[in-house]
């Protein structure tokens, strides 16, 4: 490569070099210190929180901010059960929907399926909150002779929907970077279509599985818009299985109802940033939990394969 | 170029324009400024019939500004504005501050606001106490049949709290006006983030049961007779009911002036009080002004 460009002025182009390395150094890292300034400032504006309403007073089960009630609890119990129902949902059905397009449709299917799961991603939250607001909520509340369409369940749908384009196009990269000749290997002991698949395709892509999961549930966790306009936003306390067919409220769905009209550093506004500081940790969780498997995994996938 | 050079010259011109009108002339005069500030509840009425009135009389400034009923009161006390928007009556002692600045200051009844229960329209139920929409909201009565209804559970349906109306509805119907009353909306209470989401599933579900301002109700939802107890007469929400002070849950709103209002703010408040106007205030979800002048 040197040898090439001796003839040009070396100069020039290596400061060029210097520039285009530059630039490419500073936009990775801006992501980096993005998340830190982000971080930075929930701290800033959340944590003013705890000094100014008690712990009790925060890991309480009442929502009321406007007269002061500030618990916690109903909000963050609200996101886990609408994020980890969307995840038991839509991981089954995205895994088989891949498996489907990766290994078993033919090329035409294939190239037909693929676009429009691509598509469903691209439809925005709104217009999916909306059919569930006008089609999906009474239809369940019809069907499940519930008080009211809704509910967490009703998120859930929602949510399962929008994460599985995500999650089927992670895992069907996966499934596709498993070589062929693990599949050959197979075919060639004797075992079905089926059991190549589940017993060797599988196995052999946990992880970028589990990534797909990982992401999915992250999509899920931030979701806003949608959640608000479908589950009903009632800051009750969910005990049992029967509330998972009540309505719930959301910890986006909070900051984003009340943040418009919060007076800037009052209590109510340092807990909302609070809110905003729990979300960011658990979404952080789950990715390093996400990472740190992944990695572990692809040592182990190294060493059988060296 | 040309084109372009001719519209930042027309846009200059018309700069140079408006520069005049932003001087403060307030009695009379080609062109005038008027200040109005106060209620948040009135705030977007204030602005819609502002920017109206300007297209009308494009001599005429008005500046609209919010902050609370009790804001713009100390500031026409002080004599910084024209007209003090409030959602409240004014107060004794307000009075008495004006009084000490050297003017009686006069109040304009200029729309009401009404809130109006409404229900699926295959709901039997049409009529409730406020006793009994207080007991329903606070989480006291969960089924219909406590009502006289089927054997339903009871869907609260809410506005979100950063709007007026549930303030509203919090102080004057879930805790009946009194002030020592401490009582909650039940955490049960769904809390919709639209007018638009509430009108959805009172449509779709009989179970439902909601507030909103009387200009929100579309005729698919059913409203409900309101009695200010067991024993007196119900009311439905209507704007001859509202404007004859039967309905319970409604309020006048106001605008107060220092004295009699004289040349331009005379008669922006009289345009204000015309049928064109009036319209704005159904567009708004507020309820018009029928008869001018009921009140002193």
């Amino acid at each position: 490569m040197t040898d090439q460009h001796e003839g040009q002025p070396k100069r020039s182009l290596s400061w060029v070099e210097f520039l285009i390395e530059r630039a490419i150094q500073v936009s990775g890292i801006s992501a980096i210190i993005l998340v830190v300034l982000i971080f930075l400032f929930l701290i800033k504006e959340g944590t003013p929180a705890f000094m100014e309403v008690p712990l009790s007073g925060l890991f309480a089960t009442r929502w009321y901010p406007i007269e002061g009630y500030y618990g916690l609890l109903p909000l963050i119990m609200g996101s886990l059960i609408v994020t980890i129902g969307a995840a038991v949902v839509s991981l089954p059905l995205g895994l088989a929907t891949a498996i489907f397009i990766a290994e078993i449709a033919p090329d035409w299917v294939r190239n037909i399926l693929k676009p429009f799961v691509e598509v469903l991603a691209g439809i925005p939250s709104v217009v999916i909150g909306f059919i569930g607001m006008l089609v999906f909520a009474p239809l369940i509340r019809v069907t499940l002779d519930i008080p009211t369409g809704l509910t967490a369940f009703t998120g859930v749908l929602l949510l399962a929907w929008m994460a599985l384009p995500t999650v089927v196009s992670v895992a069907e990269d996966v499934l596709d970077a498993v070589p062929k000749t693990y599949r050959d290997a197979g075919l060639a002991l004797g075992m079905t279509r089926w059991q190549v698949i589940w017993r060797i395709v599988l196995p052999a892509g946990r992880s970028g599985v589990l990534m797909a999961l990982m992401l999915g549930v992250g999509r899920a966790i931030g979701e806003t818009m949608t959640v608000m306009m479908v589950t009903g936003n009632a800051a009750r306390m969910p005990v049992g299985l029967r509330d998972f067919f009540m309505p719930v409220r959301t910890m986006t769905a909070t900051i984003a109802a009340e943040m418009g009209e919060v007076a800037h550093g009052s209590p109510h506004y340092h807990v909302l940033f609070a809110v905003g500081l729990t979300l960011f940790v658990i979404t952080f969780a789950v990715n390093i939990a996400a990472a740190s498997v992944v990695f572990r995994q692809v040592k182990r996938a190294e060493r059988m394969l060296a | 170029m040309t084109i372009r050079v001719l519209a930042l010259l027309l846009l200059g011109v018309a700069l140079a324009g408006c520069r005049p009108q932003t001087v403060q002339t307030t009695t009379g005069g080609v062109s005038a400024t008027i200040q109005n500030k106060g209620s948040d509840t009135i705030v977007n009425l204030a602005l819609a019939w502002a920017e109206r009135y300007q297209t009308l009389e494009p001599d005429v400034r008005i500046a609209v500004t919010g902050g609370g009923s009790g804001t713009g009161i100390a500031a026409l006390i002080n004599g910084t504005v024209d007209l003090a928007n409030a959602s409240r009556r004014i107060k004794d002692e307000e009075i008495e501050a004006a009084r000490a600045n050297g003017f009686e200051p006069k109040e304009h009844i200029i729309a009401r606001d009404a809130i109006a229960i409404v229900i699926h329209p295959d709901n039997p139920v049409d009529k409730l106490t406020l006793q009994q929409i207080s007991d329903i909201y606070s989480g006291k009565i969960t089924n219909w049949r406590e009502v006289g209804g089927e054997d339903r559970p009871i869907v609260l349906l809410s506005r979100e709290t950063n709007s007026g109306t549930h303030v509203y509805f919090l102080e004057e119907v879930v805790r009946l006006g009194q002030k020592d009353n401490k009582t909650l909306f039940s955490p049960d209470t769904l809390l919709l983030p639209s007018s638009e989401g509430i009108g959805a599933e009172v449509r779709q579900n009989p179970n439902a049961i909601g507030y909103d301002g009387l200009g929100y109700v579309t005729p698919d939802m059913k409203t409900v007779a309101v009695s200010r107890g067991a024993g007196q007469p119900y009311y439905p929400p209507t704007v001859e009911t509202v404007n004859a002070g039967q309905y319970p849950i409604a309020r006048d709103l106001y605008i107060y002036t220092a004295g009699e209002p004289q040349g331009q703010v005379k008669a922006y408040l009289e345009w204000i009080l015309s049928p064109a106007a009036q319209e704005i205030v159904l567009e708004l979800g507020f309820v018009p002004v029928i008869t001018e002048g009921e009140r002193p």
